[in-house]
């Protein structure tokens, strides 16, 4: 079905039911229970994972496959979320033109830089777009913010202003992003015993774009393109002395990863209508990569689970604050109970960057292939080794 | 809200699951019943404290969030109640707000608005906070109060010092304590003329993004109103560390004042850096040189050590003040963490009491009943003098600190000395100004 | 004329931090072959040694004061630094005084051992890795040691004053008719990083073991089957530009308060460096360093952002876009270096 084989389409079932089924899943803890902390079931953070979801696993079409290591993809992010943002001021809160947009937008704005960067391989690569990205960043901050000519609005973000043509606005419209009357907010509550699940709009409609974005990754990597691709990655020179020219397969790599993160950008600004400059950070480009290294770079599902980390981490990880810890650990004898919170506490909270960069240079150096190797070796040790080969080719390989 | 329409009933189509949860479409409705997004339910309340807790503004957001815990304390009738007792309201009692006990919950801004939003939404949505305040930079601000305004929450902004807080990007939703860079324009530029004449030369250095521009736009207004020549204004980026390349041509350009338009690090370097190019020992013209910070800080004082020794600028309040207030609130902050607060951490402890109180004397949560309180509200007691919440903006209106960097602190809390209490009648504007114009309040949003 | 002259030494001393930063990794590049992403790191650890230095020093004894009042109406606690106690207030304020120049032989041997922990207990397994592997881990390592340093000593920067001797302002060129002005610490700034610059070359030309390790960078195998621990001596090297980018930091203290990401502010701008000088040549890193602090100097004057708005923030990417572009080895970068 789909053109997919067996073991794909079943990885895209279970892509599937788990992002339909989030709310639920993501919610395990009762609302009033000491342990709600740790829910990540509420719209925003859902439909981070899956926007994320969505620039890792664009991200991964270049990395993944070509072994290309691009410092600059936030900026295709920004670039994108400024188009959308651009459309809602223009023509209105729908959101299909902004997202239509910030595509096309993105694409062209990949195609240019591609054309130029893809010129070097290796590290000068990673420079050359992290000095794109960071122009960008710089322009967009400051000088195209200037009253004269105010593309972006700078520090504090584009937005839309009451003054804002809106042309195919109406009165009986929502005042905020929606797909025909939809509001992107919309949100149905179920309470069910003490649990609390929440169902929104905006949310739904990400996930059913990230089902598409995954299959069409699952398409390509398993296309002749995609074999081009990883034929790049491992060995480049070899491809070029056979005649072939393999800056046509890398270009499109990179423009159609700078699509996906184009279209990451627009949803941004679909489920919340501002975009800011410091999405073009090279900070914000070293996130896409750390989530899919933490993910295992070159397979299908990893980047996704490790934007969801990595989102969950800052969502969740620096809300716990001092006198959360006094809570948890308050049944401890008092000398005790101090002593436990002065270990702890430099990694939770504001110390969540460190425990993030701890499981970062840990899942370098001992899992390679990231939290999916890890998975491959935990269900290696239990299922002993004949279920092993089918373990491995369940979820792909790093295509190295 | 929503409307129905054809394409919902395609979305229905699409899944089954989706279809269900979007049968009743609602729109942030934890209690639709009350009327207002997160009414609180049962015998607790909801605070988010939003605050900088990694990034350069981290020790900021640190000390913002210990006046945010005194504050919830004295709520709750716990400690000394500080501020409580000199507030000229008396509606708080000290047993929670409107009898219900104050909970909070933190997060981090990052002062990235991308993540201050998130971490916002975080607490609205899966908290069910009622209020978010907080803040250590205007950008941030600016972004969180529109979030609040389309959620239906109160937002009592942190430190937040650009002029579009309250003026382009105002919102009903949304109430400012601290000043702006009009205010500070306003109060520094009598003490600029008494100090160095009227006569001055300036040449602005200016932070390249919003706030630098209108604070740069007010000071220089203030300044040529006295008779300042302004000769330049250079922006610079503000990723910028090393500023000499940008001090290097003020002392050829014929200027005699330099004006800092920077926050942050930005102003620990470029003062430095301005103090060791030895433009405080120049004279030009028979007139000696002089260093203007228009936005001062305590924290950031102390990141400049001593180049902040006897430069002028402005700021929202410090500890050092003589009335009941201040007194007791650097009494029962003092006690409890052992060092005087700095002015974030009293714009965050007044604007918790300020909206405990409007919430006591609505006697409702209600977002659109607090705005109607807040509107227009006089008070005193919370350690800047009478003040004024004013209704055309959310703007307060208050006496402003003028202070200089000390000669000879006593310890290293010591550092700055207030010059001049700027009486509020001095820093008042219409709420029509031009460096304000261009946005509108709008309608108070309940949510719900 | 004054002008350009004092852009030029500006360009210098931004350059010299450039360059000591890009000559570091140059180093590890070279011997190793590894891409060290957490050298910025290093270059802010030296910058908090000498702020540890100065805390040390001012470790202080309390005496109550009656006479004074604290901020809370209670007797003040005076503090006196021991140091003072022991040398007597004049001697004990001098030392206080020279913290940093101080600090840099305090720095030495914290960054060798930095540099010879950080090669064995986790560069060493990355030899045979990936570059972008190594990239990598350096990079979470750097985020690591950042939040350290920020958990122990907070956000804010913390300033590092230069002793009173040397922070004023000197005239210079007054010889030659020209009267420019320029705080003496930077000069001393700008010929730190010249000597030191100069002693890392010396070290490898003039000395034996550098002859052994530049061979080694040469050709790592022959030297290898000559029966030379070619390793240790590598080993030593990264001990070595740790060191460098330690006393880079140590030395810029007085010129901006360190903070703890002033390492990620130099490490994006020293890569761009490195590649514009061209991966794996040290005189290139150096020349890229100062050439782009002069540039980036000249990009900030009034005439050049009036010229093209906004281009002082883009320059030195801009450059390193144009260099990469018509000369892919970088400007002095050699053949079959990082081209796989």
């Amino acid at each position: 079905m789909f053109g997919l084989t067996k073991k794909d389409l079943s990885l895209l079932g279970i892509v599937a039911i788990l992002t339909m089924a989030a709310p639920f899943i993501l919610n395990p803890f009762p609302t009033e229970s000491a342990m709600a902390q740790f829910n990540a079931g509420y719209p925003d953070l859902m439909q981070k994972f899956v926007i994320f979801g969505i620039f890792a696993i664009g991200f991964n079409i270049l990395f993944g496959l070509t072994g290309y290591l691009s410092f600059g993809h936030a900026a295709f992010l920004g670039v994108g979320s400024y188009s959308c943002v651009w459309m809602f001021k223009l023509l209105g809160y729908n959101v299909l033109p902004g997202i239509a947009l910030s595509i096309v937008v993105s694409g062209l704005f990949a195609l240019l830089i591609g054309v130029i960067t893809l010129r070097r391989s290796g590290i000068y690569f990673s420079i050359l777009t992290l000095a794109f990205a960071q122009m960008s960043f710089a322009l967009a901050y400051s000088v195209l913010s200037n009253p004269k000519f105010n593309l972006t609005n700078g520090e504090t973000g584009l937005q839309v202003y009451a003054d804002d043509p809106q042309w195919f606005h109406s009165a009986n419209l929502p005042d905020l992003p929606h797909l025909f009357g939809l509001s992107m907010r919309a949100t149905h509550r179920m309470t069910l015993g003490g649990w609390e699940f929440q169902f929104n709009a905006g949310y739904y409609m990400c996930a059913i774009i990230m089902l598409v974005c995954f299959y069409l990754a699952i398409r390509i990597f398993r296309s002749p393109f995609g074999l081009m691709l990883r034929a790049v990655k491992s060995n480049q020179q070899r491809m070029n002395y056979t005649g072939l020219n393999s800056r046509p397969y890398t270009l499109a790599a990179f423009v159609i990863s700078g699509m996906y993160a184009g279209l990451a950008g627009g949803l941004l600004s679909a489920v919340d209508p501002l975009a800011g400059a410091e999405r073009m950070q090279w900070t914000a480009s070293g996130e896409v990569v750390l989530m899919t290294i933490l993910g295992g770079a070159g397979t299908l599902i990893g980047p996704v689970l490790g934007a969801g980390l990595i989102k969950y981490f800052e969502n969740i990880f620096s809300k716990i604050n001092e006198s959360v810890l006094h809570s948890w650990f308050g049944f401890l004898p008092d000398g005790l109970e101090d002593f436990v919170i002065t270990i702890v506490y430099p990694f939770v909270g504001k110390g969540w960057h460190l425990t993030l960069g701890l499981i970062f240079m840990l899942v370098v150096i001992f899992l390679p292939g990231g939290l999916i190797e890890g998975g491959q070796r935990i269900g290696r040790l239990f299922r002993g080794k004949k279920a092993s080969k089918a373990g491995k080719s369940a979820t792909t390989e790093p295509a190295e | 809200m929503t409307k129905t329409t054809m394409s919902r009933r395609g979305v229905l189509k699409t899944g089954a699951i989706a279809g269900a949860g979007l049968a009743l479409p609602t729109y942030l409705s934890a209690a639709s019943h009350a009327g207002f997004t997160n009414a609180p339910q049962g015998d607790t309340v909801t605070l988010g404290f939003n605050v900088p807790q990694s990034g350069p503004y981290a020790d900021e957001g640190a000390d913002e969030l210990r006046a945010y815990e005194l504050a919830v304390e004295h709520l709750n009738g716990e400690g000394d109640g500080g501020m409580l007792n000199t507030f000229s309201s008396k509606a708080l009692e000290g047993n929670g707000i409107l009898g219900k006990k104050v909970e909070y919950v933190t997060g981090d801004t990052q002062t990235k608005s991308d993540a201050a939003r998130a971490s916002a939404k975080s607490m609205i949505e899966k908290d069910g906070a009622v209020m978010i305040t907080g803040g250590s930079s205007s950008g941030v601000a600016i972004a969180v109060q529109g979030l609040c305004q389309e959620a239906g929450v109160i937002f009592m902004a942190g430190l937040t010092h650009s002029n579009d807080t309250t003026g382009k990007d105002k919102k009903a939703n949304g109430f400012r304590h601290f000043f702006n860079g009009y205010m500070s324009g306003a109060a520094l530029a009598p003490v600029l003329e008494s100090q160095y004449g009227s006569d001055r030369k300036a040449y602005h250095l200016t932070a390249d993004y919003t706030w630098g521009w209108t604070q740069q736009e007010s000071i220089a207004a203030a300044t040529e109103a006295l008779g300042w020549e302004t000769v330049n204004n250079v922006l610079t980026p503000l990723a910028q560390t090393d500023f000499s390349s940008y001090i290097a041509p003020v002392l050829n350009s014929g200027a005699d004042v330099l004006v800092l338009n920077h926050y942050g690090g930005n102003m620990v370097n470029s003062l430095t850096n301005a103090v060791q190019f030895g433009l405080r020992e120049k004279m030009i013209d028979g007139k000696q040189f002089e260093i203007v910070v228009p936005l001062f800080s305590r924290l950031m004082a102390r990141g400049a050590g001593e180049n902040i020794k006897g430069i002028l600028g402005s700021t929202n309040w410090h500890w050092s003040l003589q009335d009941e207030g201040s007194k007791a609130f650097v009494q029962s902050f003092g006690t409890k963490y052992g060092f005087p607060p700095s002015q974030a951490a009293h714009t965050c402890y007044v604007q918790t009491l300020l909206y405990a109180d409007a919430v006591a004397r609505a006697g409702s949560f209600n977002p659109c009943a607090v705005v109607e309180a807040l509107e227009g509200f006089e008070f005193d007691g919370l350690g800047n003098g009478p003040t004024l919440y004013r209704a055309e903006d959310h703007q307060c209106f208050k006496d402003v600190l003028v202070v200089r960097g000390k000669e000879n602190p006593t310890s290293e809390f010591d550092l700055l000395e207030v010059v001049e209490v700027t009486p509020r009648a001095q820093v008042e504007y219409a709420p029509d100004h031009p460096m304000f114009a261009g946005g509108t309040l709008g309608e108070c949003n309940p949510g719900a | 004329m004054d002008a350009i002259i004092l852009q030029i030494l500006n360009g210098l001393d931004k350059g010299s931090a450039y360059a000591l930063i890009a000559l570091g990794l140059t180093l590890i590049f070279g011997t190793l072959g590894v891409v060290n992403f957490a050298h910025g790191a290093l270059f802010m650890i030296g910058a908090f040694c000498s702020v540890t230095l100065a805390k040390l020093l001012n470790l202080s004894f309390e005496t109550v004061d009656p006479t004074q009042k604290d901020f809370l109406g209670n007797p003040l606690k005076v503090k006196t630094p021991y140091i003072e106690s022991w040398f007597g207030p004049e001697v004990g304020a001098t030392i206080i005084d020279w913290s940093v120049p101080l600090a840099i032989l305090f720095a030495i041997p914290i960054m060798l051992v930095v540099g010879y922990v950080m090669e064995r207990g986790l560069i060493k397994h990355f030899y045979k890795r990936p570059h972008a592997d190594q990239i990598l881990v350096t990079f979470g390592l750097a985020i690591v040691l950042q939040e350290i340093i920020k958990f122990y000593f907070g956000a804010n920067p913390i300033q590092t004053p230069a002793p009173d001797a040397l922070s004023g302002v000197a005239s210079v060129g007054g010889a030659v008719g020209l009267n420019i002005a320029y705080p003496i610490w930077r000069l001393c700034y700008i010929a730190f990083s010249l000597l030191l610059i100069g002693g890392a070359f010396a070290f490898l030309q003039f000395t034996t073991f550098g002859m052994v390790v530049r061979a080694g960078m040469a050709d790592r195998e022959t030297v290898q089957l000559l029966g030379i621990d070619i390793d240790r001596r590598f080993t030593i090297m990264f001990g070595l530009a740790a060191a460098i980018a330690g006393l880079a930091g140590v030395m810029y203290g007085p010129i901006n308060a360190p903070n703890y990401h002033m390492g990620m502010d130099f490490l994006v701008l020293s890569f761009v460096v490195v590649v514009v000088g061209g991966m794996g040549s040290l005189p290139g890193a150096v020349l890229a360093g100062f050439l782009l602090g002069i540039l980036e100097a000249f990009a900030s004057t009034t005439w050049a952002t009036t010229t093209i708005p906004g281009i002082n923030q883009i320059i030195i990417y801009l450059v390193a876009i144009i260099v990469l572009l018509t000369r892919p080895r970088g400007l002095m970068g050699k053949k079959g270096v990082m081209e796989d």
